[in-house]
């Protein structure tokens, strides 16, 4: 039988493997969508412990963060293509201007 | 009995200064000095009907304008009281002050600083009657600083000039030792009393108090306010800052260092009489210092040089004489003395700013002389003040020093002799500027100090206009007839009985004494300067060394250098500037706090490194250091 831990397990491993490819990844754009991966890590977390706890809060919030994560995305799109028009590059590593 | 008019003495100048203060330039110069002279001409009319029908009545009368201060058992009332001794004084404030207004219209005529002196000379004179009508010591200590303070500002009028703005400063330091003496000896009277469960500040309520008190801390007490008084007063050992206030400008001279402030040290020992009283030890110390500082003064006064100066040696010996008067119980003589002398010497420094004024701004006897008849009003008046002062008799000065000198004689012939030889000695340098000014040939074949444009004024001298000459007439006539105004017979109910009356014992012979001492002064002074004009060099070569101490003035000012005001110098710099505030302050506090963030930042600004994914590293841990935390304590 599949219960609440298996479900939170699977979110831990995808928000894990979203941090590190938050981590280590070069390009932002990879960046970015690990980011997403984490959002939708967290959103499997809420959904699936709202289902088992009976309590519809979790799917609430879980529209919350799908409508901000759109909203982020544009946002950060849009960051993404001015980077990339000011430096031409998309290489974090070379975006290191603000420092001692 | 009450009357609100009383409030209106001293704040009609107050109002006075703060229209001319505010508005100084809207006005004009013509409406500044009618506002000027207006404000205290009003204080002098509203204190002579208060006085005629209240004080002459034997009434005495309180204007409570406001709770000052209210604090536990300690209560100050911003008060206003007229009794014969403040009555008196604040007619002489007022009216010596309204003459000397009115002449100021004439003497700061085209000057740059018109509505700012006015301001200054209304403010001091709202300050004066707030001390001398003061109904408590607390309120006379605010007059006292607040005298002060105009003094320093118009000592150093003329700011731009180096040795004025430091007589201002001078005047102030000088001043301040004095006063903390006073404030010392404030706390402690009002320390005492509240000890006793008397606590008052009030005159009329210490007064029937400080019987009560043990007769040393009377005598230490006593001792601080003279302490006090030697300073505004300028007496010996504080005396060094007023003959340099003569920087100021000359009605200033007349007004705040010869009439009016410097005698707010004797009315505040007159005032404090039932205290003084008490302690005979500080009583002779008063009469002492202030026989001392009257010949010794007096002495240097017979060399100077410069006429304002001469005659600000001789206010110092005439304040002696009044410490004489006070010192030796005869405090209604005292005042006489402080009344007459107001009068008299406001007359001749009005005159010397007159002989200035003609000379355009030369101040040195040497180079004046044969002026009698360029300036004929000038002259007949000071000639006038001048027999007052040295005591020739029918005059004001006459009546007056004869009763403090009886007085003295009566207590301690060492006093009182000391008082009848510089009698004597005023009588001389008086004449001795006299003769100077007016007499003989003018001196052209010295060379004018500093430039040309001074000396050039001699040859068109010319009299004064009537704006300064009328003061100077009204002046004259108070010297001649203020001998004969009763200020004793006021006085006296106020002083009560124990004081009796200055004549005295030995009246005849100390009347004779002081005739022919003034005599002889006037004399010498004949015989030297007008009959044979070549002895006083001749004396100055012979006396070479005597001379030049006298030149000099004994060195005090620089014996005053030497041991106090360079000592505290280099402690103040080696100690307080150099250390204190150099080192510890600004190197070891300021520098050493900033440098300790200055190394924390260099060692934590390695962790910026400008990497957004080290950042994220960072807040991994930091969530993986919390989470942890969470699940392993």
């Amino acid at each position: 039988m599949i219960g609440l831990s298996h479900y939170l397990i699977l979110a831990a491993m995808l928000f894990a493997v979203g941090t590190l490819g938050v981590l280590t990844r070069r390009n932002i754009l990879i960046i970015f969508l690990s980011i997403e991966l984490m959002l939708n890590a967290v959103n499997l977390a809420f959904v699936s412990a709202s289902r088992f706890l009976h309590n519809m809060d979790g799917q609430a919030i879980a529209f919350f963060v799908i409508a901000v994560a759109a909203a982020e995305a544009a946002v950060g799109l849009s960051i993404l293509i001015a980077i990339y028009r000011a430096r031409g590059t998309l290489n974090v590593d070379e975006v290191n201007i603000m420092r001692w | 009995m009450e009357t609100e008019l009383i409030r209106w003495i001293p704040l009609s100048p107050l109002l006075g200064f703060i229209i001319i203060g505010l508005l100084n330039r809207q006005l004009g110069n013509k409406l500044v000095g009618l506002i000027g002279c207006s404000s205290v001409g009003a204080a002098f009319i509203i204190a002579l009907s208060l006085f005629s029908t209240h004080v002459l009545a034997g009434e005495e009368v309180l204007d409570n304008v406001l709770t000052w201060i209210s604090s536990g058992n300690l209560d100050i009332s911003f008060a206003y009281k007229l009794d014969p001794l403040s009555g008196v004084m604040a007619l002489v404030v007022s009216g010596v002050g309204f003459v000397i207004h009115v002449y100021s219209v004439g003497y700061m005529h085209g000057d740059r600083g018109y509505g700012r002196y006015f301001a200054f000379l209304n403010l001091f004179v709202f300050f004066m009657l707030t001390l001398v009508l003061a109904d408590n010591i607390v309120l006379l200590y605010m007059g006292w600083e607040g005298v002060g303070l105009c003094s320093y500002l118009l000592i150093g009028f003329w700011y731009e000039k180096k040795s004025a703005s430091d007589a201002g400063k001078k005047a102030f330091i000088v001043n301040r030792i004095g006063d903390f003496g006073f404030l010392l000896g404030l706390i402690l009277l009002f320390w005492s009393l509240s000890d006793l469960g008397m606590p008052s500040l009030s005159f009329d309520k210490i007064k029937p108090a400080v019987s009560q008190l043990d007769p040393s801390t009377i005598t230490i007490i006593c001792l601080l306010l003279f302490m006090g008084a030697t300073g505004k007063s300028a007496q010996l050992p504080l005396y060094v800052w007023l003959p340099d206030a003569m920087e100021g400008p000359t009605p200033v001279s007349a007004l705040i260092h010869a009439a009016t402030m410097v005698t707010a040290g004797v009315y505040m020992v007159a005032r404090m009489h039932f205290l003084f009283d008490l302690s005979p030890v500080a009583s002779s110390v008063v009469a002492w210092v202030g026989a001392v500082t009257a010949v010794y003064t007096a002495t240097i006064a017979l060399v100077q040089n410069d006429i304002k100066r001469v005659l600000a040696y001789s206010t110092i010996s005439q304040l002696g004489y009044m410490f004489i008067g006070v010192g030796v119980g005869a405090y209604a003589a005292g005042i006489f003395h402080l009344v007459t002398h107001a009068f008299f010497k406001a007359l001749l420094f009005l005159g010397a700013g007159s002989v200035m004024h003609a000379l355009g701004g030369e101040t040195d006897l040497r180079r004046m002389g044969g002026l009698r008849g360029k300036v004929p009003w000038t002259f007949w008046t000071m000639f006038i003040g001048c027999m007052a002062i040295a005591g020739v008799p029918g005059l004001s000065g006459f009546f007056s020093k004869e009763a403090i000198l009886g007085a003295a004689l009566g207590k301690n012939v060492g006093i009182g002799a000391l008082g009848i030889v510089g009698a004597g000695l005023t009588a001389f340098y008086m004449f001795r500027l006299l003769f100077m000014t007016f007499f003989g040939t003018p001196h052209p074949a010295l060379p004018p100090e500093g430039g040309g444009i001074k000396g050039e004024g001699e040859k068109h001298a010319h009299e004064s206009p009537w704006v300064m000459l009328v003061p100077l007439v009204i002046l004259a006539f108070f010297s001649v007839i203020g001998g004969y105004l009763s200020v004793e017979g006021v006085l006296h109910p106020f002083f009560g009985a124990e004081h009796p009356a200055a004549e005295g014992e030995g009246g005849e012979l100390v009347m004779g004494l002081s005739i022919l001492m003034a005599l002889i002064g006037i004399g010498l002074a004949t015989y030297l300067y007008v009959m044979k004009p070549g002895i006083p060099q001749f004396l100055a070569w012979r006396l070479n060394s005597v001379y030049k101490l006298l030149l000099n003035k004994y060195y005090v000012d620089e014996i005053y250098d030497a041991l106090i005001v360079n000592p505290i110098k280099s402690i103040s710099t080696m100690l307080l500037w150099k250390f204190m505030d150099v080192g510890v302050i600004d190197n070891l506090l300021v520098n050493g706090s900033a440098s300790v963030v200055k190394f924390f930042g260099r060692t934590f600004r390695r962790i910026q490194v400008g990497n957004a994914q080290a950042y994220a590293l960072f807040i991994a841990i930091g969530v993986l250091l919390i989470l942890g935390h969470f699940m392993w304590r």
